[in-house]
C-alpha cells in the first residue's frame, strides 16, 4: 500500500515510470473497476427462476447492470485505495490524515486528502461533463430548428434530452460547493484542512464514477424519462434505465457527504475568533446548501432503491395494480427535487454577496439579512414541492397551502436582491469580469425569480406546468444563476488557485456573448411556452417555427461564447501563464493573505480574526455626531 | 513554454484526440435509424394502380436482424427480401395499398377502442380474403395506427393452436400467418408517426416497454413524398 | 485609499432621485403592459377557465412590472452613478454602510405584503371550481349546476375519450358543446400522461388507477388543441389531437353519430368505470 508505506520521497526522474504505474491511482482503480463490473454483470447473468423469466422475454438483464455497475464502482473505488486506510486501522496501524499530498501534478489523479486539490480535481472533473452536457443542449436545439423529427430517432432524442438535464442536474449541484468551497472554505475560516479529507476525496470519485455511468447509458439503449425519472414510464424503460439510477444514487451519495462534511468543518474547525457573525457570507450560503444536501439527498437514494427494486426483482412500489402507486415516486422525488434547485441557488447566492464587496470597495450591505434569507430559503423549500404536482390530481384543498409557501419563498429571495442593490448603492464599482458576471446574475435571476411567481401561481400553473416556460425559467435560475457565478467564481479565483490570471479581453468577450446569447435563448422561450409548446418534444406546431429557429441559433451562439472561454482557458493557463500579482482584485478576505501557491498546511499559524471580511469603505459619521468612526449599526 | 505548460497541452491534446473519437461514436449513435424503404411504384398516381407497400409482424425478431433478438417486429419487403425497418415512404395524393402478413400470436388490446378499423378508402379491412369493420380486440395482435391521418388497423392474430408457426424473422408463407390488405388515400406531404397499440412486448411493464417504445420495432415514420 | 467627500445633500439626491424614476417608469410602463399584453395574453378566451387565467397573467404581469423595474432600473442608476471612476491608480472606496434598518423593513413588509395579497387572489381563483386543473378524485370545489361528464383516457400514444351519458361510447375526438360545463374525469391506463387542452385552459394529469376531475366551460365555438404535458415516452411530443366546441344540437347529433359508426366496438369496450386496470395489469406475458 504505497499511500502508507512509503518511504522517503523517491529521487523524480531515477525511477522507472511503470513502476510508478503500480499502486493505488486511477490506472489501477479502472482496472479493478472493469473487473468489478464483469463480476457484477456475471452474477446478475446467474438469477434464473420462474420469477425472472421476463428477462429472457425482454433479452435484458437488470438486476446484472446493477450490479455490474456496483461492481465497478466498487472496484474503481478500491483502486484508488480508499479502503485501504481503513483496513490499515483494523489492523491497528496509526491514524493518519494525509495521502499523496507532496507528489506533484501526479496527485490530482488519484486519492489526494488535500483539500486544495481536490478542488481543483473538481473543477476540471465537472468542466469536463458540464461541456458534455452542454453539447446535448446544442444536439438538442439541432432537432428544433424542424417541427418535424429530421435530425435523430425519437428514441435518441429523449435519452439526449435526459443526458442533458439529468447530467447537468447531476453534476452541476456541486458545481460551486465542489471546487470553491472545497478550495477556500478551511482557507476562509483559518482551517488546514476539511473535517474528513478522505471523504471529501471520496465524493468527488464518486462523482466521477456516477458520470461515466451515465455516459453509458447509450451502450444500453438511452433512457426516455428525462432527468425527473417518473414512474411507470421509469420501470417500463429499457436497460439504459439503470445508468440513470445507479448515477444518481450514487450524486446523492456524493452530495450528502460533501454536505456532511462542509457542515462539520465549518461548525468545527472555525479558528479563533471566526464567530458565526464574522463568516465570510459565502460560508454561510454553503453552511446553508450543505443543510439542504444532507436532508434532500438521502430521499432521492431512497426514492431510486425503490425504482431499482421495482425494475429488477419486481416490487410494486409505483405500479397501481400492484397496490402502488405512481404518486408515491412523483412526491419522493420532489421533496428531493425542490431543495435540489435550492442547492443550485443558493452557493449563486454566497458568491455574489461575497464577490460585490470587494469591487463596490464596500462592506456587504445586509449581512444578517443576507444571513435570514439564506436560512429562510432553506427552511421554507422543504415545504413547497407539491407546486411541481399541482395539476397531477393531488388533494386539491392541499393547493392553497403549497401556492402561499410557495409565493413566500420569494420573500427570503428578495433579501439578497436588497443586499445586492444595497452593496452597490454609492459604490465605487469596477466592472472586472467577476463583477460583471455577478451583474449578469442580478438581471438573470430576477427575470427568473419573476417568473417563478408566475409558475407558483396555480391557476397561471395551470397553462404553464409542463410546457417551456417552465424550462425558460429555471434555465434563467439555473443556468443564468449558478452558470453566471460559476464563472465568476472562477476568472475571480483563478490567480489564487493557479497564480495566473484570465486574459481579460477574452473573458469580456465571453461575457458579452454569453450574456446576450443566453437571454436571447430564453427569453423567448416563456413566449413559447405561453403558445402552448410542450417540454421534451421533437415536433411542434409549425408556426412556432421561427421563434423555435432564433433560439437554436441564439443557442449554438452560447456554444461558441463557451469555445472563447476555453481558448482561454488554454491561453492563459497553459501557453501563455502570465503571472498574476498577490492580489489583483485587492479583496481584504483571508485567502488572498496567503501565499501563492497555498501551502499544504494552508497557515504556517493558525490566524486569529478579529473583523469579517468585508474591511472596506471609509467610514461614515454617525448622524448628529461630529466624529468619524466606526460604521453605523443595523447590518 | 514551461515544462508544466508542455505537459499540460500534451494532456489536453491526448484528451481532444479522445474527445473527438467519443464525439464521432455518439453522434452515429444519435443519427442512427432504420432505413427508409420506399413502397413500390411511387409515383403520384390519382385513380391508378396506386404504391404497393408490403409488411411482416413477427413474434421474435431474431438473432439475424437485431441484438435483441426476442423483440416483437415489423419488417418490410423491399425487392424481394426482408428488411427490418419501419420508416416507410409513400406518395403524397395516391391509393396507397398495403398488405401485412401477420406471423404472431394474439395478446389482446388493452383499449378495445382500437379494434375499429378506421381511415381505409371503404372503411373495411380485408382479413384472408373477408372484409370486416373491426375485430375481436382479444384476438388482437398488433395494430398499424397512424393517429396523424386517422388510419387504424387492428391485426388479429395467428391462433394458438395452429401449426407451423414462424418462430424467428424473416417468416415465410408457408408458415401460419393472416393476410390483412387495405387501402389508404395519402393527402399532402409530410412525416407522419405510426406505432401499434397492442401491448405485444412481453415482459415489459403493460406490455408498452422494449420495442413497443423503440423505432424500427412496433413504431415507425410514414414518410408521404 | 482616496477619502471623498460626502456632502449630505448629494445624498438626499440619489435616493429621491432613483425613486423618482422608478415612480414614473412604472407608472407609464404598467399600464402599457397591462393593457397591450392583457388582451393578447395566451391561453385566450376559449372557455371561462380560460378567461380567468388570462385576468391572473394580466395581474401577475401588472405586478410583476414594477418590481422588474425597480431592480432593473437600479442596477442601470448603479452602473452610471456608482461606478469608479475611469483611470487613476488608487482604487476609491465607497461609504462603510453595512445596512439600513428603515430600508430593510421597508422591504420586508412590502414584499410580504405583495406575495401575500398574491397568495390570496390565487386561492380565491382556485375556488371558484379549480381554475381548469385537475383536482384529483374528489374536487375541494366542483363547479356549480348542470355538468356534462366525459373521460378523457390517455394511453401510450394517443387520447380517447367516453361520454357514459351517450352509453360509454368511445371516440377518438373530443366535442365538446359550447356554454355548458363539462365535468372531464382524466385518466391514465398505462403510465403518467398529461391532458392539456390550450384553448379551454385546462391542464390535468392522467395517472394510472386515478380518476383526475377537472371542470371547463367552452364559451366560444372553435377548435382547440390537446397536448399531452407529461413525458410519457417517445410519442409524448406526438400526442397531439384537435377538439373542438360546438353548438350543443351539432354536440348531440355527433355523439350519437360516433355511437353509430362504433357500435361494433361497444359489445367489447369495459363498462364506463373512472379508473381502468386493463391487461396486462403487470408485465406482459
Amino acid at each position: 500500500m504505497s499511500a502508507v508505506a512509503e518511504p522517503a520521497t523517491p529521487i523524480p526522474g531515477h525511477r522507472p515510470l511503470w513502476r510508478g504505474l503500480i499502486g493505488f491511482n486511477l490506472l489501477t482503480a479502472v482496472i479493478l473497476g472493469v473487473a468489478g463490473y464483469y463480476i457484477g454483470w456475471f452474477i446478475g447473468h446467474q438469477v434464473k427462476g420462474p420469477s425472472f423469466e421476463f428477462t429472457e422475454a425482454t433479452d435484458e438483464n437488470d438486476i446484472a447492470l446493477m450490479l455490474a455497475y456496483a461492481g465497478g464502482v466498487v472496484g474503481f473505488l478500491v483502486g484508488l485505495g480508499f479502503v485501504n486506510y481503513p483496513v490499515a486501522r483494523m489492523f491497528g496501524r496509526p491514524p493518519s490524515l494525509r495521502e499523496k499530498e507532496q507528489e506533484g501534478v501526479g496527485r490530482y489523479f488519484g486519492l489526494c486528502t488535500d483539500h486544495k486539490v481536490v478542488g481543483v480535481q473538481y473543477l476540471v472533473g465537472i468542466g469536463v461533463f458540464f461541456f458534455i452536457a452542454g453539447l446535448n443542449a446544442m444536439l438538442i436545439r439541432t432537432e428544433l430548428l424542424h417541427p418535424v423529427p429530421t435530425a435523430f430517432g425519437p428514441n435518441q432524442y429523449l435519452s439526449l434530452v435526459g443526458m442533458h438535464g439529468t447530467m447537468m442536474m447531476g453534476m452541476m449541484t456541486s458545481g460551486i460547493l465542489g471546487p470553491f468551497a472545497n478550495y477556500f472554505v478551511p482557507i476562509m475560516i483559518g482551517a488546514r484542512r476539511m473535517a474528513f479529507p478522505r471523504i471529501e476525496a471520496l465524493t468527488f470519485w464518486l462523482l466521477m464514477a456516477a458520470g461515466f455511468i451515465l455516459t453509458s447509458t447509450i451502450f444500453f439503449g438511452g433512457f426516455p424519462t428525462g432527468w425527473t425519472g417518473y414512474q411507470p414510464l421509469n420501470e417500463q424503460a429499457v436497460m439504459g434505465m439503470d445508468s440513470y439510477i445507479c448515477f444518481f444514487a450514487l450524486v446523492g451519495l456524493s452530495m450528502a457527504l460533501l454536505g456532511m462534511n462542509m457542515i462539520a468543518t465549518i461548525v468545527a474547525h472555525r479558528a479563533p475568533g471566526m464567530t458565526w457573525s464574522r463568516l465570510p457570507i459565502f460560508v454561510w450560503s454553503v453552511f446553508a446548501t450543505s443543510l439542504l444536501m444532507v436532508l434532500a439527498a438521502p430521499m432521492l437514494i431512497a426514492a431510486l432503491l425503490m425504482a431499482a427494486l421495482d425494475r429488477t426483482i419486481n416490487t410494486g412500489f409505483f405500479i397501481a395494480s400492484s397496490g402502488g402507486s405512481p404518486y408515491l415516486f412523483e412526491n419522493l422525488f420532489w421533496f428531493f427535487g425542490h431543495p435540489e434547485v435550492y442547492i443550485l441557488a443558493l452557493p449563486g447566492f454566497g458568491i455574489v454577496l461575497e464577490l460585490m464587496p470587494v469591487f463596490a470597495r464596500k462592506p456587504l450591505w445586509g449581512y444578517r439579512l443576507a444571513i435570514a434569507g439564506m436560512l429562510g430559503v432553506t427552511l421554507l423549500s422543504f415545504l413547497v414541492w407539491q407546486h411541481h404536482l399541482f395539476v397531477s390530481g393531488i388533494n386539491a384543498a392541499l393547493r392553497p397551502f403549497y401556492m402561499l409557501s410557495t409565493e413566500i419563498i420569494s420573500i427570503p429571495t428578495g433579501f439578497i436582491f436588497l443586499c445586492v442593490m444595497g452593496t452597490l448603492w454609492k459604490a465605487r464599482t469596477r466592472f472586472t469580469v467577476p463583477m460583471l458576471f455577478c451583474m449578469g446574475w442580478t438581471f438573470n435571476f430576477l427575470i427568473g425569480g419573476l417568473s417563478g411567481v408566475f409558475l407558483s401561481d396555480t391557476p397561471s400553473d395551470t397553462d404553464t406546468h409542463g410546457s417551456f416556460f417552465v424550462m425558460a425559467h429555471f434555465h434563467y435560475t439555473i443556468m443564468g444563476g449558478l452558470i453566471f457565478t460559476f464563472f465568476a467564481a472562477i476568472y475571480y479565483w483563478t490567480p489564487k488557485m493557479f497564480g495566473v490570471i484570465f486574459n481579460e479581453r477574452l473573458a469580456k468577450i465571453h461575457f458579452w456573448s454569453l450574456f446576450i446569447a443566453f437571454n436571447s435563448t430564453f427569453m423567448p422561450l416563456f413566449v413559447l411556452g405561453m403558445k402552448g409548446m410542450p417540454r421534451r418534444v421533437s415536433t411542434y406546431a409549425p408556426n412556432l417555427q421561427g421563434l423555435n429557429v432564433w433560439v437554436s441559433v441564439s443557442a449554438f451562439v452560447i456554444g461558441l461564447s463557451m469555445l472563447v472561454f476555453i481558448a482561454n482557458v488554454l491561453y492563459s493557463l497553459v501557453l501563455a501563464r502570465i503571472p498574476a500579482e498577490r492580489n489583483p482584485w485587492g479583496a481584504r478576505s483571508i485567502e488572498w493573505e496567503v501565499p501563492t501557491p497555498v501551502p499544504v498546511n494552508n497557515f504556517d499559524t493558525l490566524p486569529r480574526f478579529d473583523s469579517d471580511p468585508y474591511q472596506y469603505g471609509t467610514p461614515v459619521p454617525a448622524r448628529g455626531s461630529g466624529a468619524l468612526g466606526t460604521a453605523p449599526a443595523g447590518g | 513554454m514551461s515544462v508544466l505548460a508542455k505537459k499540460l497541452l500534451g494532456i489536453g491534446v491526448g484528451v481532444a484526440v479522445v474527445a473527438a473519437l467519443i464525439a464521432l461514436y455518439v453522434a452515429t449513435w444519435a443519427t442512427s435509424a432504420p432505413p427508409t424503404v420506399s413502397a413500390v411504384g411511387g409515383q403520384v398516381v390519382t385513380g391508378g394502380a396506386g404504391a404497393q407497400l408490403t409488411l411482416q409482424t413477427v413474434a421474435a425478431i431474431g438473432p439475424k436482424y437485431s441484438t435483441h433478438p426476442d423483440w416483437v417486429s415489423y419488417l418490410v419487403l423491399e425487392k424481394g427480401k426482408w428488411v427490418h425497418s419501419t420508416v416507410y415512404k409513400v406518395p403524397a395524393n395516391s391509393l396507397v395499398h398495403v398488405t401485412i402478413l401477420q406471423y404472431d400470436g394474439d395478446s389482446g388490446l388493452r383499449n378495445p377502442f382500437l379494434s375499429a378499423v378506421q381511415g381505409t378508402t371503404n372503411g373495411t379491412e380485408t382479413v384472408d380474403g373477408k372484409p370486416i369493420r373491426g375485430i375481436d380486440p382479444e384476438e388482437a395482435s398488433h395494430t398499424f395506427v397512424v393517429p396523424q391521418l386517422g388510419i387504424f388497423i387492428p391485426l388479429p392474430g395467428v391462433p394458438e393452436e395452429a401449426k407451423n408457426q414462424c418462430e424467428f424473422a424473416p417468416c415465410m408463407l408457408a408458415q401460419a400467418h393472416r393476410t390483412i390488405t387495405f387501402t389508404i388515400r395519402t393527402g399532402k406531404k409530410g412525416r407522419y408517426r405510426w406505432q401499434c397499440f397492442v401491448p405485444c412486448a412481453a415482459g415489459w411493464i403493460d406490455g408498452f416497454g422494449g420495442p413497443m417504445q423503440t423505432l424500427g420495432y412496433m413504431d415507425g415514420f410514414l414518410e408521404v413524398t | 485609499m482616496a477619502v471623498e467627500p460626502h456632502p449630505a445633500a448629494g445624498e438626499r439626491n440619489h435616493a429621491h432621485r432613483f425613486i423618482a424614476i422608478w415612480i414614473v417608469a412604472s407608472l407609464i410602463a404598467t399600464p402599457l403592459v397591462v393593457l397591450l399584453i392583457g388582451p393578447i395574453m395566451p391561453p385566450g378566451n376559449g372557455s371561462t377557465q380560460a378567461s380567468g387565467h388570462v385576468t391572473d397573467n394580466t395581474v401577475l404581469i401588472g405586478m410583476a412590472t414594477p418590481v422588474l423595474l425597480l431592480v432593473l432600473i437600479y442596477l442601470i442608476y448603479a452602473i452610471v452613478y456608482f461606478r469608479a471612476p475611469k483611470g487613476g491608480e488608487a482604487i476609491l472606496e465607497g461609504p462603510a454602510v453595512r445596512g439600513n434598518s428603515g430600508v430593510q423593513s421597508t422591504w420586508i413588509v412590502i414584499t410580504s405584503i405583495l406575495v401575500l395579497a398574491l397568495a390570496v387572489y390565487g386561492t380565491v381563483r382556485l375556488l371558484e371550481d379549480g381554475a381548469g386543473s385537475g383536482q384529483g378524485p374528489s374536487p375541494a370545489w366542483p363547479a356549480s349546476g348542470k355538468k356534462l361528464p366525459v373521460q378523457v383516457i390517455a394511453q401510450e400514444w394517443a387520447f380517447t375519450y367516453r361520454y357514459p351519458t351517450f352509453g360509454g361510447v368511445e371516440t377518438d375526438h373530443l366535442v365538446l358543446p359550447v356554454n355548458q360545463t363539462a365535468e372531464l374525469h382524466v385518466t391514465s391506463l398505462d403510465v403518467i400522461h398529461s391532458f392539456w387542452a390550450y384553448q379551454l385552459g385546462v391542464k390535468a394529469d392522467a395517472n394510472p388507477n386515478v380518476d383526475n376531475v377537472v371542470f371547463v366551460k367552452p364559451t366560444r365555438t372553435q377548435t382547440f388543441e390537446v397536448r399531452c404535458a407529461e413525458l410519457c415516452g417517445i410519442w409524448h411530443g406526438f400526442m397531439s389531437d384537435h377538439g373542438r366546441v360546438v353548438q350543443p344540437a351539432v354536440f348531440e347529433a355527433w355523439a350519437r353519430e360516433q355511437q353509430k359508426r362504433f357500435a361494433g366496438t361497444a359489445k367489447y369496450l369495459p363498462p364506463y368505470s373512472t379508473k381502468y386496470v386493463p391487461e396486462p395489469a403487470r408485465r406482459a406475458e
